[in-house]
């Protein structure tokens, strides 16, 4: 079992209330991401489930027992850090079997776990190595073997995949989701990408300045955004806004479209606009439009499309697309 | 672009630092030089070097007027002693300091550096009587205790260093993991700061066993070491500089070795920190 609970949680480092105060309900087996700018308060907040930092106020319930107070290795939770955090004196097997040996599990025990760990990750052949002497994505795999062969409650990353590059990123990415699917363990994950985020996650929980602006499915968040900060944060190539009289047209402050929303056509639209610089990624076209009295837009134009710096568009927003948001930039329901 | 060092720039600044390191080591190799001179020879100006009488009787004659195993037996008690209590305490303390610093941290710090700038004469009279009054005084246990003091504020110093350079999610990796802090400390902490350790012991080691002002003072015949050794040959009746010197170079022999073997150690001990 591996349900969380997070009532009213506080915490300020001096005057600075880094979180001031999220409720959050993390379901047994839930693959929930943490996402959000730099600075929001993720981190930060992953720390206070894992018990790394005091709360300032609130309460944390663990299978509906209150953790708030317990220290970290009493929480039996699983950490995977950011720098890996791998112990650099010991070999790849103790580092996977430190946490068994700190629950004074006897040794054959600890060994079949090992090995099994090592089969699961792929790490057999490394076993006698030291942290230092593997690449990033095996030292990953280090981390994480380490925190599954306690069968914690549930697992926290902590940007697991920020020191990888971008085609390891992918496989890890792919990697954990199968491990999730496999063990149907609790996950919490903090990650700055949404793309991560999207990909991942059964719930993604959205963070602004230590504020929750939206807990959701991946799609529900991509549909209907609980206000212009989501909006504009899930997705990519981000959401287009407009405010000013365009907006009050369609009776809001400001309206959005996304770039996959919008139709191109190089002779009749609402909007009137020059192509400013056209992205060709094959699959798709990404163009980047000056529009006449609106501003810049991205755009998402099939890959074969023949648009290049200087043409002239017309841009034709989806009108069942449009989102609106009032001056405090939450969402309008449809009119 | 690569300076061109010139020959001659090479050895000038090769001669102006072995002359550096001569005139340092020179009394230490006058002292040794002496202990194998007569008494005569040794007092005798202008000073004699190559024409003098040498011999072996100095030392012959301070085995046999004192009892040198038990002054460096006493010795080694101390220092080791000292250090290794040292060490107990600075672990931990050093352990907080890095790891969860207060608001004062860094005052606390500073205060105890400036323990260090008070002269040791300034509180000869309280400590002595102190010693005195709780028979202290010539234990081993009282010099252990006196030097470990001495010490401390240097080696927390030294292991503050070191641990500021273990990266603190290593430490939170083992609490998850289930280490209680004593396990945190003994299986994670302490193996990574190995290095750091070792040299603040060995460093610490050579300090408490050159500690003379204390050690003479605090002690009489039973705990007394190798420096209150060295001073019973200055006798009041006049000094006998051979038989001085063959006491001395017997008291820093053991040392000198023990530095000469650990020399890498104690080298990376001294400038850490300086060099990331």
């Amino acid at each position: 079992m591996g349900q969380i609970t997070l009532k009213q949680v506080r915490k300020s480092f001096g005057d600075v209330h880094v979180i001031p105060g999220v409720n959050l309900d993390i379901k047994d087996g839930e693959f929930v991401v943490f996402v959000g700018p730099s600075g929001c308060g993720k981190s930060t907040l992953l720390r206070l489930i894992a018990g790394l930092e005091d709360t300032s106020g609130g309460t944390i319930d663990i299978d509906g027992k209150d953790a708030t107070a317990l220290p970290p290795a009493k929480r039996q939770l699983a950490m995977v850090f950011q720098s890996y955090a791998l112990y650099p004196h010991m070999t790849v097997y103790n580092n996977i079997a430190f946490p068994l040996k700190m629950a004074g599990m006897d040794k054959s025990a600890i060994d079949a776990k090992v090995q099994d760990a090592a089969r699961v990750l792929n790490l057999t052949t490394y076993l006698d190595r030291r942290p230092r002497n593997l690449s990033g994505g095996q030292r990953q795999r280090v981390a994480i073997g380490r925190a599954i062969v306690r069968e914690p409650k549930a697992f926290l990353f902590d940007e697991p995949l920020s020191n990888l590059d971008a085609a390891l990123r992918v496989n890890m990415r792919l990697e954990i989701s199968e491990l999730h699917q496999q063990l149907k363990t609790t996950m919490v994950y903090v990650t700055h990408d949404q793309v991560e985020a999207m990909t991942m996650a059964d719930r993604i929980v959205v963070l602004n300045a230590g504020n929750v602006e939206q807990f959701g499915t991946p799609m529900e968040l991509y549909r209907t955004p609980a206000n212009r900060f989501v909006a504009g944060f899930i997705g990519s190539p981000k959401m287009n806004f407009v405010d000013g009289p365009e907006a009050a047209r369609h009776g809001a402050h400001s309206i959005g479209v996304r770039p996959e929303h919008v139709e191109v056509s190089t002779s009749a639209g609402s909007w009137k606009g020059k192509v400013g610089v056209a992205e060709h990624l094959g699959s798709d076209t990404f163009l980047h439009v000056n529009v006449d009295g609106l501003g810049l837009m991205t755009v998402r134009a099939e890959g074969e499309k023949q648009l290049h710096h200087g043409d002239d568009v017309w841009l034709t927003p989806d009108p069942s697309r449009i989102y609106r948001f009032d001056k405090d930039g939450r969402s309008l329901k449809a009119a | 672009m690569a300076r061109a060092v010139t020959v001659r720039t090479k050895v000038v600044y090769s001669a102006a630092a072995w002359a550096v390191g001569l005139l340092i080591f020179f009394p230490v190799l006058w002292t040794i030089l002496t202990s194998f001179k007569t008494e005569v020879s040794a007092v005798a100006s202008p000073p004699q070097f190559l024409n003098a009488d040498w011999t072996l009787q100095n030392y012959a004659d301070v085995w046999q007027r004192s009892d040198y195993p038990r002054f460096f037996l006493n010795s080694v008690v101390i220092s080791v002693g000292s250090t290794l209590l040292g060490l107990a305490v600075a672990i931990p303390a050093a352990w907080s300091m890095a790891f969860v610093p207060g608001k004062r941290t860094k005052d606390l710090l500073m205060w105890m550096l400036s323990t260090k700038m008070m002269p040791a004469v300034g509180v000869l009279i309280p400590m002595y009587l102190l010693f005195q009054r709780i028979g202290l005084f010539d234990t081993h246990v009282g010099l252990i205790l006196a030097l470990m003091l001495m010490n401390l504020p240097i080696i927390i110093w030294m292991l503050y260093t070191y641990f500021k350079e273990i990266p603190g999610e290593i430490l939170e990796a083992a609490r998850m993991d289930g280490a209680s802090l004593r396990n945190e400390i003994l299986y994670v902490l302490t193996p990574m700061a190995v290095p750091g350790i070792a040299s603040t012991l060995l460093l610490n080691i050579i300090l408490a066993w050159n500690e003379a002002f204390w050690t003479i003072t605090l002690t009489t015949v039973d705990a007394a070491p190798l420096s209150a050794f060295i001073a019973s040959f200055s006798a009041p009746q006049g000094l006998f500089y051979a038989k001085l010197s063959a006491a001395s170079t017997m008291a820093i022999a053991p040392i000198l070795i023990v530095g000469w073997f650990s020399q890498k150690q104690l080298v990376r001990g001294l400038t850490f920190g300086a060099v990331k």
